[in-house]
């Protein structure tokens, strides 16, 4: 319930209707996908089914209705037990550029080629998100960009290793 | 932009094992460049034979249009205090000396007036917010810190090229970051050229180009 939760973290520092806990959200965590009115208001649904949140107030303006939120006594004890919670390192299933890799090597293209080009687009992105990292405006902004950043690390030191590994391989069976 | 620092096909050898066989960089003025590749692929050998500190033993280096070899050893050295600036991993500052005295260094063996000196050096702590440490020996330093001493040396003399080896290598990622984005600053203030040895993907992605290194040649590259 994870979406759940977090709308509960925004919740927590005061009520704020459905509009708001999706821009909240989407500041927050950029690199996340954005949230769909829809689901903001499923979760909200279920999170009040569940007591977690109540209706604060309801405005009729001039135009649709508009619901304000307020995160309970129970949402605030859940929230709390998720935020102490630790989450499963992994595992890391193989993902499209691993499937790819495997099957250009396996198949005879030239793989180092491939991985030459997919370095280059995933430093193009490393590229943007450092210049985003010099301009973060606060540690939870910095922390979710690095958040990122680190993942990216990972898969260019593993296409790296792939390319070492592929050279190998060639001079070994040359 | 106009090529500054070129070298090309440079082979340089320690003993029987060949670190350089045939590397090439180029280096245009104001321009950024990352010098990426395995461990041993013979990234640090190309940026000290590009800066002059080793000689090649084949192959052509040169500056502002003149060939370095055609220095003695006296010009390269001058070449060395006055037009490049250089920052090791480890910073490598005189232990016996203050950041202050340290960073004032090649000023102060260039023959420029004490006080002048010491006031750049100052001046140079202080935009790396290093002040507070001019009086520090770097013994009571911190990696972080000895780093920005280090640059704050490299930049005093006010250098068209710096020379970057694995500045961040032994930092953490905060320093590093901070170390990164002092250099990359200082680089676009000045118009200095930057040339970088690292490791770290995230360094390299900072500079505008990167040139790979593979057992002491360069990488050949495909289309983008």
């Amino acid at each position: 319930m994870a979406v759940g939760h977090v709308l509960l973290g925004i919740l927590d520092q005061g009520p704020a209707h459905g509009y708001d806990l999706k821009r909240i959200h989407d500041e927050r965590f950029p690199s996340a996908k954005p949230l769909a009115f829809g689901q903001v208001y499923t979760t909200l649904a279920k999170l009040a089914k569940d007591d977690l949140v109540e209706v604060a107030e309801t405005h009729q303006g001039g135009g649709p209705e508009r619901t304000t939120y307020a995160i309970t006594a129970a949402g605030i004890e859940s929230l709390r037990a998720w935020l102490a919670t630790t989450e499963s390192a992994g595992p890391y299933p193989a993902d499209e550029l691993v499937r790819k890799t495997v099957t250009s090597l396996l198949r005879g293209t030239d793989t180092t080629a491939f991985l030459q080009r997919q370095r280059n687009t995933h430093l193009a992105v490393m590229r943007d998100l450092v210049a985003a990292q010099s301009e973060a405006s606060s540690a939870a902004a910095s922390i979710e960009i690095d958040h990122t950043i680190f993942h990216l690390d990972a898969d260019l030191r593993w296409l790296e290793t792939a390319a070492e590994r592929v050279a190998a391989d060639r001079t070994r069976t040359a | 932009m106009s090529e500054l620092l070129d070298a090309q096909s440079v082979r340089k050898s320690f003993g029987r094992t060949e670190a350089l066989r045939g590397a090439s960089l180029s280096v245009a003025a104001g321009e950024v460049v990352a010098i990426t590749g395995p461990s041993g692929s013979g990234k640090s050998t190309l940026l000290l034979c590009a800066a002059g500190v080793l000689r090649p033993e084949s192959g052509r280096v040169t500056y502002d249009g003149h060939l370095l070899d055609d220095l003695d050893e006296a010009d390269r050295s001058r070449l060395r205090r006055r037009d490049f600036g250089l920052v090791l991993q480890f910073g490598q500052l005189v232990p016996e000396l203050t950041a202050a005295q340290n960073v004032a260094l090649p000023l102060l063996l260039d023959r420029h007036d004490k006080a002048e000196s010491f006031t750049a050096a100052r001046g140079w702590l202080e935009r790396l917010d290093a002040l507070d440490l001019a009086d520090a020996r770097p013994g009571e330093m911190s990696g972080g810190e000895s780093q920005r001493v280090a640059i704050a040396r490299a930049l005093v003399s006010g250098p068209r090229v710096i020379f970057a080896d694995e500045p961040t290598g032994a930092l953490d990622t905060v320093n590093s970051e901070r170390v990164l984005q002092v250099l990359l600053e200082v680089a676009r203030e000045t118009s200095a050229s930057l040339v970088i040895v690292t490791h770290e993907n995230r360094v390299a992605a900072a500079a505008d180009r990167e040139v790979v290194l593979r057992d002491g040649c360069n990488e050949q590259r495909v289309d983008a």
